[in-house]
């Protein structure tokens, strides 16, 4: 909806962390987010707005549950809008190319 | 029992009309031009069946089901299964959109569940998904869908 509210949701290792949490498990409760995430019941809380308003994640009433699900739509706009037109097939073999180095370091 | 327990839920809000958005999913002259399939069924009436067809020349049966619920514009459920296992009950899962004015934009949630954890089908939805509504979104405001 908003790129601005995009970027600035995933301008946050902690935003980014929860997004890899739901992505492992979807559809989780703000409990079972807490028990994962080293960080105050309120940050989450927080972090969870954020990216809710940013639509990258999507909340459903279950009962007296609040769901939490990744919401990849707006990710794909972005992808679609700064990624796929900018020669995607040399983006990926740099990409290749920097994993490939980069293990061999190690 | 089958467990049936992995869900989505996406949502994608479109500056169109209630109207526009359910003639975009059950109408197949308009949902070729943004899904690259049609979704066929006779009159979108509970108990009717459905298909989704490819639009090549072939005109593959990729997905059939049933409709369970309708009430145009707000809200359709449709059950959802690969044509190639129709007779297997565990295969089937659901797919309810809820389509809701908010001003000037429309706030589709596309709900998919009763899906097996780690089956080919969650794996498909879960990459066709925000690619379809992303293409609904960019069809419904600019006229034009993605290329696949």
């Amino acid at each position: 909806m908003d790129d601005d509210k995009v970027f600035k949701a995933l301008a946050d290792p902690g935003r980014r962390m929860l997004l890899d949490r739901l992505c492992a498990r979807n559809g989780q409760t703000l409990g079972q987010l807490c028990e994962t995430m080293d960080m105050k019941r309120q940050s989450v809380t927080q972090h969870l707005g954020l990216l809710e308003e940013a639509n990258l994640i999507s909340t459903v009433r279950r009962g007296r549950e609040k769901l939490h699900f990744i919401n990849p739509v707006p990710l794909y706009e972005v992808y679609e809008r700064w990624i796929r037109k900018f020669e995607e097939g040399r983006l990926s073999l740099l990409h290749d190319l920097k994993r490939e180095l980069e293990r061999k370091k190690t | 029992m089958t467990d049936k327990s992995a869900s989505f839920v996406y949502v994608t809000f479109i500056r169109t009309t209630p109207e526009k958005v359910f003639e975009a999913i059950t109408r197949p002259e308009i949902a070729r031009r943004y899904w690259g399939h049609e979704n066929v069924s006779e009159d979108w009436r509970p108990g009717s069946a459905w298909q989704h067809i490819r639009t090549d020349e072939a005109r593959t049966v990729d997905l059939v089901g049933e409709v369970i619920e309708s009430d145009p514009p707000k809200r359709l459920v449709i059950s959802w299964v690969n044509e190639s296992q129709k007779d297997d009950p565990d295969q089937y899962s659901r797919v309810t959109f809820d389509i809701e004015p908010q001003g000037e934009i429309v706030k589709l949630t596309v709900m998919h569940d009763d899906l097996q954890p780690g089956s080919g089908m969650l794996n498909g939805i879960s990459k066709g998904w925000p690619y379809v509504l992303s293409s609904m979104k960019s069809f419904l405001e600019t006229g034009r869908g993605m290329d696949l």
